[in-house]
């Protein structure tokens, strides 16, 4: 399925959070995630179940002020 | 002294980490500023976020996550949930911003999100302007630390209302409270620390000075200085002269 990650269309073939992120690239990466504008925390990304057209934030560690 | 949610800082100085020309002067800028407390953000990762991560926690300060860019307070909620996590901290510097060209803080979003970060457990930073009935908001909503700005954020004139950040400082006598943003030169944060101020936030004035470790070890002496000056109980400024030196004695010539 397609799902939008951190603004751009990506192909997914699994279903829920943890594997999506897996797949793409963060298996053992510091992220935090939010899908569709709401934080999802680390514990619960395998039981959150992600749909075509979700939209999906992976962030990280960024120079602030 | 007053505390910031039970922490003492070692110095009164907070310290941005963007906008520094390298990692390496970034860490210098840190070392010789004795910075107690490092503010940093999220943003989408794009590869470079360990490497920040490590370098930050490598500095050895309290660590200030902020909500910078957020322009609703359920933005600065989810991202100040994520911080939460990510950063392994309860502290937000809690930002939100209402207007582009100003980067005025939208005062009904912050309070609003306070109240709902507070109610949550986190420990608020808000980033405000200088109302006391904002402040006094804020305060029913449970933040401990409040944050004033000087001027707008990157500016950097120094502190552009200075009666409305006395009274606001004499309206909270018991609240650890932080001048944050628009400080352009060490003798801006002596004198919000004269003022009673219990520490400074700054960024850009260290980051893009040419030489950020030298600025870094000026602002450092001068919030020791103005700290120093505050509790000396400094004289009270009259219009008229009066000679220090005593007119007794003085020859008659």
């Amino acid at each position: 399925m397609m799902i939008d990650v951190n603004g751009a269309a990506q192909k997914i073939n699994v279903d829920n959070l943890a594997a999506a992120l897996e797949q793409l690239g963060w298996a053992d990466a510091r992220v935090a995630t939010a899908l569709n504008g709401r934080f999802v925390p680390v514990a619960e990304r395998p039981n959150t179940p992600l749909a075509t057209g979700d939209r999906l934030e992976v962030l990280a560690a960024m120079q602030g002020g | 002294m007053r505390d910031f949610y039970g922490v003492t800082l070692n110095n009164p100085l907070m310290l941005g980490t963007s906008q520094y020309p390298s990692p390496t002067v970034l860490e210098a800028a840190f070392r010789d500023s004795r910075a107690a407390v490092a503010t940093v953000s999220l943003r989408r990762e794009q590869g470079a976020g360990q490497a920040f991560w490590d370098l930050v926690r490598s500095l050895g300060v309290h660590i200030l996550p902020n909500t910078a860019g957020c322009h609703s307070a359920h933005e600065a909620i989810m991202t100040a949930q994520m911080a939460r996590e990510y950063f392994e901290t309860d502290w937000i510097k809690l930002e939100v911003i209402g207007h582009d060209d100003s980067l005025q803080p939208d005062p009904f979003e912050l309070v609003a999100a306070a109240e709902a970060l507070c109610a949550d457990g986190f420990k608020v930073f808000p980033y405000m302007t200088e109302d006391q009935v904002i402040a006094t908001r804020l305060v029913e909503a449970g933040c401990r630390v409040l944050m004033p700005w000087g001027a707008p954020i990157g500016s950097g004139p120094g502190l552009a209302n200075p009666y409305g950040l006395r009274s606001l400082r004499a309206a909270f006598p018991d609240l650890a409270m932080v001048v944050d943003a628009g400080l352009g030169l060490p003798s801006h944060a002596a004198q919000a620390m004269e003022m009673g101020y219990d520490a400074v936030l700054l960024n850009t004035a260290v980051a893009q000075a040419d030489d950020p470790a030298a600025m870094a070890r000026a602002f450092a002496l001068a919030v020791e200085a103005g700290r120093l000056a505050s509790g000396s109980g400094p004289m009270p400024a009259r219009d008229m002269a009066a000679p220090s030196t005593p007119l007794i004695g003085k020859a008659w010539l």
